[in-house]
């Protein structure tokens, strides 16, 4: 049973730039299904590489190497497609891209058509307002779905993507720093939308915004030179912080 | 069936990949196979009397072919013709270009600015055989004659735009902070353009020019109405005058004269080359 | 020297763009102006009458300019295969690496190449080949003319469509992948949307240098002045019957040969122009 909860683990995860320097080193820890779970850590300290390592982002660049496993639903990523990995893992970027030659309404569907899926005309319906709906964009869009999606706010834009993402029904979404980039009554509404989302699908957040954490995650993880320091309950790390480190960064001591 | 369709499409994106770089590496073929064939055909003209002579007669080439010895004289004519013609346009166009370059630097949101930028785009597209009837026209028809001044005059014409356009980018992109420092110390414009902006725009504009020179050397349509050609090697500028392009066209349409071709493209064809890539080392170096 | 005077002389020395510009309209105009007047300007145009008997002149420009739009379009269709896997190769698969450069440095000197030295390669490489293959008997033509073109220009094409395949922001490519697709899909859903007016820009300036090339064309099209009824078929561009014939013309062929220089002067002002625009659109968005 208890395999079924882990719907990720990471197993001794390394990932390095070039050969004297690892920018993650040796990060094991389980994520639990239909959580949030928020990375934290000072700049330069990893999280986002870790976060990327899952999407295999650095597929994309030569010269960088993940070592160790990370367990989808105990399949191990690393040895798999990339293109079906990240079929099942969505992400969300720090800054808001929503394609900007596509419509509103191709632009939720775009993974579809990435990966040359053709949908129904019902389909495609049902699945933009499914999607817009639960990122709560579809009341503010509804009437402009073939306007192009850069007309719209930050904020908007952001939860579009995010829109995207979901279209795919991934089972883990994975979002690098999604809110630094806009004002805090979007980030509050992203945040808002987090915590409905987690019911369908789980979350792994970097962030480096203590406040934002302890919102929305029930568990953390504090990263700091590559290292996971620490890994567990939020209310506890903020508590009770275990690492003198944690502690450190916590109160506003490093970072 | 899912499997199936991720197998096709990361097929498709290999064969893409691949196809690309084929495509792109083709286009290495003729870049070899025309540097290959001036090398070949051309390496054996060249001596010492191909560079210190000038063109033979038809006669005289016709001669040594019957008698099955190698064609005499070469292309002495042609090269003091590219190089008087090229040094006038030089003189003049350099300092006018970096003047134009720098008001148009100086002044980009000036009206008046903006329509001279347009005029440079307008004339470094026009074709180069215009540029020879509009001097024909201008200078041709007037002096009653062919010459090198007439030559020179649509070389400088054709580099204007280049240098023009390379001055005013290498002037803009340089920092705002520089010209500030400079007008700070209570140098006037002027004085700080001179002293400060140029000379720190040196390598960009000086590679400007070696390409505009580059470009223009081998180019023969606006020079056949203008500087017409000539057998002799001449240092007049008011009398008709060859350049290399010149002879390669007069040799490709003389059949005695053929063998010559390929001993003077291969000297065009090093000398615009070599001109090309120094003009790009010293942009990088200057880069950095 | 005052700022003033230094004021003056920058203003003096942009006024030779204007000087030249106007010179150049002025100049093509008036002479132009005889041809024009003799046979009308539309006339001009219509005609494919290229006949210099004397007593009986008739010039008309059709052929030519048909001649002219012919190599530049096949120019045009020959080069995209090239250069746009070359933009692709330069700007996205290996963007900034050792090969990319290698392979620019190949592109720019394609683009040194003096002319003549084209036309000297296709004439005595190319023609055998086309005569060989049995594609037109005498080699020259239209067809010929328009490949050697085709290399000419693909440095040009290439060069500027890889600047606008480069400014893709990494953003959209990685939210592309992101959702799972693959480089070939990226490339065709995201960066060909997203770069296409810039690329689509860059061949519109590779017409504008097609269409007035001169040396190359002159040497391969096969100088006849009748229109061209096939590719294989030989022809004149206006270019190159101003290169053939503008040295032994007077009087009314002279006229007429301007009057051509002229109208080949404004479609290339004309592609240039609306290609700029393109280009300082596509920069800014």
């Amino acid at each position: 049973m208890e395999s079924i909860t882990r719907i990720l683990e990471f197993k001794k995860t390394c990932v390095s730039y070039t050969k004297q320097t690892m920018a993650v080193k040796y990060v094991s820890a389980a994520i639990e299904k239909n959580t949030i779970t928020a990375i934290m850590g000072p700049s330069g300290c990893g999280k986002s590489t870790l976060l990327r390592a899952v999407n295999l982002m650095h597929n994309l660049y030569q010269n960088i190497r993940v070592d160790g496993e990370i367990l989808l639903n105990g399949e191990n990523i690393l040895s798999m497609e990339p293109i079906d990995v990240r079929r099942r893992v969505g992400m969300v970027f720090q800054r808001p891209a929503p394609f900007p030659t596509m419509s509103i309404y191709d632009n939720v569907l775009s993974g579809f058509a990435l990966n040359g899926i053709k949908l129904s005309k019902a389909e495609k319906d049902a699945t933009v307002e499914r999607c817009l709906r639960s990122v709560a964009l579809w009341d503010e869009v509804k009437d402009v779905l073939n306007k192009k999606g850069t007309f719209l706010s930050g904020g908007q834009q952001q939860r579009l993507c995010i829109a995207r993402a979901l279209a795919m029904k991934p089972d883990v979404l994975l979002m690098d720093e999604p809110t630094s980039a806009l004002d805090p009554i979007a980030t509050k509404h992203i945040e808002e939308l987090l915590l409905q989302l987690q019911k369908e699908v789980t979350i792994l957040i970097v962030t480096h915004n203590m406040g934002q954490a302890k919102r929305i995650s029930s568990k953390s993880m504090f990263m700091y030179l590559g290292e996971l320091v620490e890994y567990g309950d939020t209310e506890t790390m903020f508590s009770k912080p275990s690492d003198e480190r944690t502690k450190a960064y916590l109160t506003g001591k490093m970072g | 069936m899912n499997k199936l369709k991720i197998k096709h499409r990361l097929a498709q994106d290999r064969l893409m990949l691949w196809g690309i770089c084929l495509l792109a590496a083709l286009t290495a073929v003729p870049l070899l196979a025309i540097l290959g064939e001036v090398l070949l055909r051309g390496y054996d003209q060249l001596s010492w009397s191909f560079f210190t002579e000038p063109t033979p007669t038809a006669y005289k080439a016709m001669k040594a072919i019957e008698a099955d010895e190698p064609i005499p004289g070469g292309i002495a004519n042609g090269i003091v013709g590219t190089m008087i013609m090229l040094g006038m346009a030089v003189v003049v166009a350099v300092p006018l270009g970096i003047l134009c370059g720098a008001f148009l630097a100086e002044n980009s949101k000036n009206r008046f600015a903006q329509f001279v930028s347009y005029l440079t785009d307008l004339l470094q597209g026009t074709p180069s055989v215009i540029i020879g009837i509009i001097t024909y026209i201008w200078v041709v028809v007037p002096m009653k004659g062919y010459s090198a001044i007439a030559g020179s005059v649509a070389l400088c014409i054709m580099m204007l735009p280049l240098i023009i356009r390379s001055t005013e980018e290498t002037l803009k992109i340089l920092p705002a902070s520089l010209k500030e420092a400079g007008l700070a110390l209570g140098g006037n414009k002027a004085r700080v353009m001179m002293k400060i902006q140029l000379p720190a725009a040196f390598g960009g504009i000086f590679t400007g020019v070696l390409l505009a020179i580059s470009r223009v050397i081998g180019e023969m349509a606006p020079l056949m109405f203008t500087a017409l050609g000539c057998s002799l090697i001449r240092f007049s500028i008011d009398k008709p005058i060859s350049a290399v392009p010149l002879l390669i066209w007069e040799f490709f349409n003389d059949p005695n004269l053929q063998e010559l071709i390929w001993g003077a493209s291969l000297f065009l064809l090093l000398f615009v080359l070599t001109l090309n890539i120094t003009a790009k080392y010293i942009a990088k170096k200057w880069n950095q | 020297m005052n700022d003033k005077l230094y004021k003056i002389i920058l203003f003096v020395a942009a006024l030779i763009m204007p000087i030249v510009c106007g010179g150049v309209v002025y100049a093509l105009v008036t002479d132009a102006y005889d041809a024009f007047e003799h046979f009308g300007f539309l006339k001009f145009l219509s005609s494919s009458e290229w006949s210099y008997t004397e007593g009986n002149e008739q010039y008309g420009a059709l052929p030519f300019i048909t001649g002219t739009l012919m190599t530049t379009l096949l120019a045009l269709i020959f080069c995209i295969p090239f250069s746009l896997p070359v933009a692709l190769f330069v700007g996205e698969y290996f963007k900034g690496t050792k090969v990319a450069s290698v392979l620019s440095t190949v592109t720019d000197l394609l683009a040194g190449i003096p002319s003549i030295i084209y036309g000297l390669w296709g004439f005595y490489t190319l023609r055998p080949i086309i005569m060989v293959l049995n594609i037109s008997p005498q080699g020259s033509g239209v067809l010929t003319a328009s490949l050697v073109l085709s290399i000419m220009i693909i440095p040009y094409a290439a060069s500027l469509s890889a600047e606008f395949i480069k400014m893709v922001p990494n953003d959209l490519k990685e939210g592309a992948y992101s959702l799972g697709a693959t480089r070939a899909e990226v490339i065709r859903k995201v960066v060909f949307p997203v770069a296409g007016s810039g690329i689509f820009s860059s061949y519109i300036l590779a017409i504008g240098r097609a269409l007035g090339e001169t040396m190359t064309v002159t040497m391969l099209i096969g100088n006849t002045n009748n229109i061209p009824n096939s590719i294989t078929s030989t022809g004149n561009s206006m270019a190159s019957i101003i290169a053939n014939q503008f040295g032994e013309a007077d009087g009314l062929r002279l006229s007429s040969l301007i009057a051509i220089g002229l109208i080949l002067f404004l479609i290339t002002a004309l592609i240039n122009m609306i290609g700029k625009i393109m280009i300082k659109r596509a920069r800014i968005a």
